[in-house]
């Protein structure tokens, strides 16, 4: 199945793709059918996150595009140009945070962040990468070799590799996976800043809210296939639900015959009704519920509404396409 | 041409060398010296010339190759087995490089430091005996031909290798034998006629042969005919690195 990241999508301003995915599939040696006919079109200067349980492409989709794995069929442009013909102008403009912590433990940062510089085709430039290790907190650690920096900071120096070439589209598979708050924290506000300078951020999660938190568009994958490509926005208010919850006068021990059809939920020892509707109805029934609760004797002190999360639709969306 | 991703794997592998001084450098460096002592003093004072040259400088061309061989073949198997045994080799990959670049890389450092373990050697003799080379511009068009085409091979052993043993199985049962019996203590004209014969099937033989023959004006089998073995061979070598970068083979899914 491929989904056409245009279709039915709220304009964000002129299109000026960086990133176009045609029809690309792969099956690997074992047979195994990673990646399914897949289109997606990444806007410049966006952060766009790409959902998907484990297993469900993710990371042999960026792959592909960045030169690792070899692509089955269709076709991948990078800033117009063909990630096979125009190889090296694609890379040079790529970078890459791999999800496993790789790095080559007897270096010291200072030299494996420089040699990266080197292979990706740039003279050496000493400034450049002293601001990209003071900008991750790596500056006093330029001397120290890898082996013995904790797994937090070798992630950051995982990223101060991939930013050492100044990369205008940044790929990070699954870059907080493992980390603990305060990196995440960190690495969300780097994020920010990469986007704010013009670089165009491509992340992998099965973490949610950092989807949430972050990204400008959601895609969703999953056994190969790009089930869905929206704004976040758009995506939470098209397919969110809301909850409203009411906090009751006096505790129900049932809920009377008369409200069967409104699949209240009964909780906190009888003392809160909740009533899940959608946004997108034309009617949300919230009206008649409140009438009907009413003419129950039901009384209520107090009620709040709760959108529902990206999670939520995530679970969904998979559960469908289960 | 990426020259400056070269110099990155080229000065990235070199690096290792020095960082590992003792394991590069100095054992092979030991390991000759043990062979002057036993072969060149030890037995060498009961043998006192072949071919007119004393025994102890006869014996320098082959224990030159035999750590020229063994050394060019574990320093560029490794180097580019290590990356893929933790994952580094990710950003070799994704870095916009072809595939003669990266082999300018490893095996430039490899063949680079396996010249410098043969120069090393060469000078580690001046201690033990005295010797001349009558053809130096050939000796060292042997040790770089020989270090290059070798750590050809090694590449290739490294991308075949999926275990620290076989990176080790291609250098300890193979070339270090065919060395051995290929001509590095000995002339082959000393053999039996037909072993003489069988000994012709060891390409090491050509080797060392050419090589012998850059020093001492000697060789065992026409200097043409090595010359055509080792160019042969590395024609081979560059044909299979062709062939596994256009597919990929054991190193891209």
């Amino acid at each position: 199945m491929s989904v056409d990241r245009e279709a039915g999508h709220a304009p964000m301003g002129p299109a000026d793709p960086v990133l176009v995915v045609r029809a690309l599939d792969k099956t690997y040696a074992s047979g195994f059918h990673a990646l399914k006919n897949i289109d997606l079109t990444v806007r410049r200067g966006e952060i766009f996150a790409l959902l998907g349980p484990n297993g469900a492409g993710k990371t042999t989709l960026i792959s592909i595009i960045c030169g690792i794995v070899n692509p089955g069929g269709g076709s991948i442009e990078v800033d117009g140009h063909d990630v096979v013909r125009d190889f090296r102008t694609t890379r040079s403009i790529i970078g890459l945070v791999p999800q496993e912590l790789t790095t080559d433990a007897f270096e010291t940062v200072w030299n494996t962040v420089s040699f990266s510089r080197g292979l990706f085709g740039k003279p050496a430039n000493p400034a450049h990468i002293e601001q990209v290790l003071k900008d991750l907190s790596l500056w006093d650690k330029r001397n120290n070799r890898i082996l013995t920096l904790s797994g937090g900071m070798k992630r950051r120096v995982m990223i101060a590799k991939a930013l050492s070439h100044e990369p205008r589209v940044l790929f990070l598979d699954e870059p907080t996976a493992g980390v603990d708050v305060e990196l995440r924290r960190d690495m969300w506000a780097m994020v920010r800043r990469l986007r704010a300078g013009g670089v165009t951020i491509i992340l992998t999660t099965h973490y949610i809210d950092e989807a949430e938190e972050m990204a400008d568009r959601v895609g969703v994958i999953n056994k190969g296939e790009l089930i869905l490509v929206e704004d976040k926005a758009v995506l939470m208010h098209k397919l969110g639900k809301k909850q409203l919850t009411l906090q009751l006068q006096q505790p129900l021990d049932a809920l009377p015959g008369a409200l069967a059809a409104y699949a209240l939920e009964l909780g906190a020892n009888g003392t809160e009704l909740t009533y899940t509707y959608d946004t997108q109805a034309q009617r949300t029934g919230i009206t008649s519920l409140l009438r009907d609760l009413g003419q129950a004797g039901i009384g209520f002190r107090d009620l709040s509404t709760r959108q529902n999360s990206l999670e939520q639709i995530f679970v969904d969306l998979v559960r469908k396409g289960a | 041409m990426n020259l400056y991703a070269v110099r990155a794997i080229y000065r990235f592998e070199m690096a290792r060398t020095w960082r590992t001084l003792m394991q590069s450098v100095a054992s092979p460096v030991l390991s000759t010296s043990l062979y002057f002592v036993v072969f060149g003093s030890a037995i060498g004072s009961r043998i006192t010339s072949v071919e007119g040259i004393s025994y102890g400088a006869f014996i320098i061309p082959g224990l030159i190759m035999l750590s020229l061989l063994t050394q060019s073949i574990s320093n560029a198997s490794f180097g580019i087995y290590f990356p893929k045994f933790v994952g580094t080799i990710y950003e070799v990959h994704s870095a916009p490089l072809s595939y003669i670049e990266i082999v300018m890389g490893y095996v430039g450092a490899a063949a680079s430091k396996s010249v410098l373990v043969g120069l090393i050697i060469l000078a580690t003799a001046r201690l033990f005996v005295d010797y001349h080379i009558v053809h130096p511009l050939w000796m060292l068009a042997f040790l770089l031909l020989t270090a290059v085409t070798f750590s050809l091979f090694g590449f290739i052993i490294g991308i075949w290798a999926d275990n620290f043993e076989k990176l080790q199985v291609i250098p300890l049962l193979v070339i270090t034998p065919l060395t051995f019996l290929g001509g590095s203590f000995y002339s082959i004209h000393m053999l039996p006629p037909l072993w003489q014969k069988v000994t012709l099937f060891n390409p090491v033989v050509y080797l060392i042969s050419g090589f012998r023959w850059s020093f001492y004006g000697l060789a065992d089998v026409s200097v043409g005919i090595s010359l055509a073995a080792t160019l042969g061979f590395l024609a081979a070598c560059l044909a299979v690195v062709w062939w596994i970068f256009r597919t990929g083979w054991r190193l891209k899914a």
